[in-house]
């Protein structure tokens, strides 16, 4: 399957999504400029991290307007896999493609480390692979992932099973003390109402060596290939 | 025109007989916007007029050299055609006047300097030096200070993955903010900063032009007073987003092979990239400053020439392929434009509306600079202050509660509170974790890896500025020799107060003599740094603090090995002898707030044979951890070989080496001395049981002391000395202190 990862000039985690799906995971990728608008035959649409256009305004808050975005919308409108890591979820926030916002963590400080994630819904084509109830341990490197919904809305998505993932703790508990930054609810990653748009703080494609300090975040690029096969078949 | 008068010749801090040598190399009258740019590059920053004639001493050669001293970074031979490029500079007085944007533009300044010459920036480190934390102006500087290198790495993407802190009442006035950055470059991709060509275009590319950081470069050459927050002004502002399309656009536009030159405007702006490019190529440049891009209304040339605006480049260009270097400008939202052309001759010519307003031979402004032998005099203070009775000291404390006290100085506690908000994780290179002794990263597309370590412990430089030096280089080369990486190349910054002062110039000399001695020993290339004087408020100098950044090679980067406990059982061996040197250790400024003795003894064939051994028993899979013993001694040590290990305790029991005897070690002060001694060269290790043998018979080909003092397993740290159990502590709440100490006092709880 192919990989597409869209580039925008602040991105800082493209190659590292790049590297991930091709080197290490060892299916297609491609890098696509956001100025471009031909996503390049994509399986898979990945909007990486970094800080899209500096993000001295709000996270994410120009990259919607970049030319890309109109294909990666279309692209999701078609049922098409996009996954949004850290300042990508940031943009898919903003460009409205998943509900609720981001704002700065509540402990104000910059967060960087490898937290552990639960793994809430495996009917996603990025936590397909995933067992249910997984525990992954990813980095996170962000200042503003503290996620917020108004009340209606995250009642929605609680409903509707749409939070994907939490902060949770090394056995799986999920508990204030586990919340590393002020989300509602522990909230590290949700989709939309169809379920092919995800978006989530924690680094999986940091996360794809042992070597690195953990090889855990295989598993959601590992989803997208068992999703797309599924598909085809 | 402005006369030139006593005045204005010192408020561009230009001295006398500088002046005389001004009026030599141009054969008239400079005016008003010639003096200024006299003013800056004449700066101590900039030319370097008082440590040169040292500096020339250091070893910069060797087989593995690509880049020594002169550009804007030095670069060694990785293999597979690759080079690691790295230089260390510091951002010490801005920092001090507004934390944030000092420590952020410290940052943004030497990653430019790295990918000026074609190389990905993959690593950053820093070492940093505050005030006491019980004092709310140095809480407010580190605080400052962390986050604004976290600010603007974190912002461009490159992970900001080791370094070393530092907490002493020395630097209450004048923190230090030295940061080294890492990339990786073909060796045939490298770039220089030097013009060529009459003809050729010169381009000015990224933010534009202000009137911050006028003079920035002078600032750096003062010492501080109280009217010092008055220059705030001098002080830039970081654009992190700018500075990322500028490092993208710079490294895609030098693959097109159009661009013959290139340099970033730092310290002395427009002035310092125009007049160094001629200069190193041999040729004269012309600019006009109506070219320049300007952030204000009515600025004057002299404004322009002198800022430090950051986040901007020069460019030289092949005439004739103008095109596909905008073009790639233009793809990054970046407008290249054309400031000027190279030209025959070895004059910097600067018009204003095509008026020449000032001319001036390039070299007079870099190689001519003045160069001064300062008077050196060993300070009337050092023999007194390398006096050390323990016996004088009292009754020493008991070791439990040294122990548990060293825990807890912020010099030697966890420093997570500070790297948990530096990004270390993005590039997907990190192998060590921060908090490690050096940073491993990966080259990616190679089986190699680099190892980094950056070291200096001013207490001993100020003790002993040769030996300290020595012992800065020893430690720097030892750490990264520990996590598997054969030590290639290195770069230092050398911090220290005011060189007018003969005693100061003394413990710089001595210094560069120790950095010098130490290199060449253990086979260290020096390949550039920074040097910042000055360092002084209301005439108080910081301690004379050298550090220095080595780069390893690990030929294997899956070889490498961490400080932490892999597993109970292992043999825990100490690699070196235990001499227990107290003087200038943290043991003695803790427990008996006293600073004083002889920094530990180095001897270099020593350093060396340890050094060799640890990489070759970690490259053989020998050994499981490896840690090298510096702060706290081998007590402290021990006791991080249990943290982060998950639980992996250590009981072991500590001897000083024979040849230490009762005579340089009171009875009452055995204990103490073996746990808490300082002593070079040590590094404790652990090895499976089957294993041991190997290891022994290792050191002992390599003529290094071995000797096994434990076992790990359970979950205390117990501690022996002369069969007595005087340290017993749970790693739990041992590794709890360490790694909340800072956030404890950063949080306003004071222990």
């Amino acid at each position: 399957m192919k990989f597409s990862v869209v580039v925008f000039p602040g991105s800082n985690s493209d190659y590292d999504a790049f590297y991930a799906a091709s080197a290490v995971i060892g299916e297609e990728a491609a890098l696509v400029w956001h100025k471009d608008t031909d996503l390049q035959g994509a399986d898979a649409v990945i909007l990486p991290g970094g800080f899209a256009h500096g993000d001295y305004l709000r996270t994410g808050a120009i990259a919607r307007f970049s030319p890309i975005m109109a294909s990666v919308k279309a692209f999701a409108d078609r049922g098409g896999p996009v996954l949004g890591i850290c300042n990508g979820f940031q943009v898919l926030l903003e460009a409205g493609m998943l509900p609720g916002a981001m704002v700065r963590n509540d402990r104000i400080k910059f967060v960087s480390r490898l937290v552990p994630v639960r793994v809430e819904q495996t009917d996603t084509p990025f936590t397909a692979a995933c067992a249910s109830r997984q525990v992954l341990h990813m980095p996170v490197a962000h200042g503003e992932g503290n996620y917020y919904a108004d009340p209606e809305t995250l009642a929605a998505l609680e409903e509707h099973r749409q939070v994907i993932f939490r902060y949770a703790g090394a056995a799986g508990e999920v508990t204030p003390a586990t919340n590393i930054n002020g989300s509602l609810n522990n909230i590290a990653g949700i989709c939309n109402r169809q379920r092919n748009v995800v978006g989530l703080m924690p680094h999986p494609e940091r996360a794809t060596e042992a070597q690195l300090g953990s090889a855990d975040g295989r598993v959601i690029l590992a989803s997208a290939v068992k999703a797309l096969a599924s598909l085809s078949r | 025109m402005a006369v030139i008068d006593a005045a204005v010749l010192e408020r561009h801090g230009i001295k006398p007989d500088e002046y005389e040598r001004i009026l030599e190399l141009m054969g008239r009258e400079p005016n008003l916007l010639e003096l200024g740019l006299f003013s800056v590059m004449w700066s101590e920053h900039c030319s370097y007029k008082s440590s040169r004639v040292h500096l020339k001493t250091l070893p910069t050669t060797g087989p593995r050299v690509v880049q020594g001293p002169g550009e804007n970074a030095g670069a060694v031979d990785i293999g597979g055609g690759l080079c690691a490029v790295f230089k260390i500079e510091s951002h010490n007085h801005p920092s001090f006047i507004e934390p944030y944007q000092g420590a952020a533009t410290g940052v943004g300044g030497i990653i430019r300097d790295i990918f000026t010459m074609g190389a990905r920036p993959i690593a950053l480190l820093n070492a940093l030096r505050f005030g006491s934390l019980d004092q709310p102006l140095a809480r407010r500087i580190f605080e400052g200070v962390v986050a604004g290198v976290g600010g603007y790495g974190n912002s461009i993407g490159i992970p900001t993955v080791g370094g070393e802190i530092v907490f002493d009442d020395m630097y209450a006035g004048n923190p230090l903010v030295n940061v080294l950055c890492l990339g990786i470059s073909r060796i045939d991709g490298i770039v220089k900063g030097a013009a060529k060509g009459a003809g050729n275009p010169v381009f000015y590319v990224g933010a534009k032009t202000g009137r911050d950081g006028i003079h920035g470069a002078t600032m750096a050459s003062a010492e501080f007073d109280e009217k010092s927050a008055e220059k705030r002004p001098a002080v830039q502002v970081g654009d992190p987003f700018m500075e990322k399309l500028l490092m993208e656009a710079c490294l895609e536009v030098m693959t097109t092979g159009a661009v013959l030159g290139i340099q970033d405007m730092g310290a002395a702006g427009l002035s310092c990239a125009t007049s160094e490019m001629g200069s190193r190529g041999g040729v004269g440049m012309t600019i006009d400053v109506m070219h320049v891009p300007q952030r204000e209304t009515g600025m004057t040339p002299y404004e322009i020439m002198l800022s430090e605006s950051q986040e901007r480049m020069l460019l030289v260009v092949e005439k004739g392929r103008e095109h596909e270097v905008t073009a790639v400008f233009e793809k990054w939202d970046l407008h290249a434009v054309q400031v000027g052309e190279v030209i025959d001759g070895t004059r910097l010519k600067i018009h204003e509306r095509g008026v020449l307003v000032a001319d001036v031979p390039n070299r007079a402004l870099t190689d001519e600079a003045p160069v001064y032998r300062r008077p050196m005099q060993e300070p009337s203070w050092q023999t007194a202050a390398q006096q050390l009775s323990l016996a004088a000291l009292g009754a020493p404390p008991s070791a439990q509660a040294a122990f548990d006290r060293l825990l807890t100085v912020p010099t030697i506690a966890s420093k997570r509170w500070a790297y948990g908000q530096y990004d270390h994780s993005v590039g997907t290179n990190t192998i060590a974790q921060p908090g490690m002794s050096a940073a491993v990263v990966r080259v990616k597309g190679a089986p190699t890896g680099l190892a980094v370590s950056v070291d200096g412990n001013g207490r001993f430089c100020y003790l002993n500025p040769h030996r300290g030096a020595m012992l800065a280089v020893a430690e720097a080369a030892r750490n990264v020799a520990c996590a598997g990486g054969e030590p290639i190349g290195g770069t230092n910054n050398l911090n220290f107060g005011n060189p007018e002062r003969p005693e100061i110039m003394w413990q710089l000399g001595e210094a560069v003599r120790g950095i010098g001695d130490a290199c060449r020993a253990l086979g260290i290339p020096i390949t550039g740094g920074n040097v910042s004087l000055y360092n002084e408020t209301e005439g108080r100098a910081i301690f004379p603090t050298p550090v220095l950044g080595v780069v390893g090679l690990l030929e294997d980067a899956s070889k490498t090995t961490t400080r932490a406990f892999k597993q109970a059982g292992a043999i825990v061996v100490v690699l070196g002898d235990n001499l227990g040197e107290l003087g200038g250790s943290e043991y003695l400024a803790t427990m008996h707030g006293t600073v004083a003795g002889q920094p530990p003894a180095l001897d270099l064939a020593r350093e060396a044979a340890v050094q060799k051994l640890i990489i070759a028993l970690i490259r053989g899979g020998l050994v499981e951890s490896a840690h090298d013993c510096s702060e706290g001694g081998l007590a402290v040590t021990l006791a991080e070989c249990t943290f982060n290990s998950g639980g992996v305790g250590v009981t072991a029991e500590v001897a000083l080496a024979t040849v230490a005897t009762a005579d340089t070690v009171p009875a009452a002060w055995l204990a103490n001395a073996a746990l808490f001694g300082e002593s070079a060269s040590r590094i404790v290790v652990s090895a499976p049981a089957g294993k041991l043998d190997a290891v022994l018979a290792a050191a002992a080909d390599a003529g290094v002391p071995a000797a096994v003092i434990g076992k790990t397993g359970g979950d205390r740290v117990r501690l022996s000395v002369a069969g007595n159990v005087v340290v017993d502590s749970a790693i739990a709440e041992a590794e709890q202190s360490w790694a909340t100490c800072i956030e404890r006092r950063m949080s306003g709880h004071v222990r």
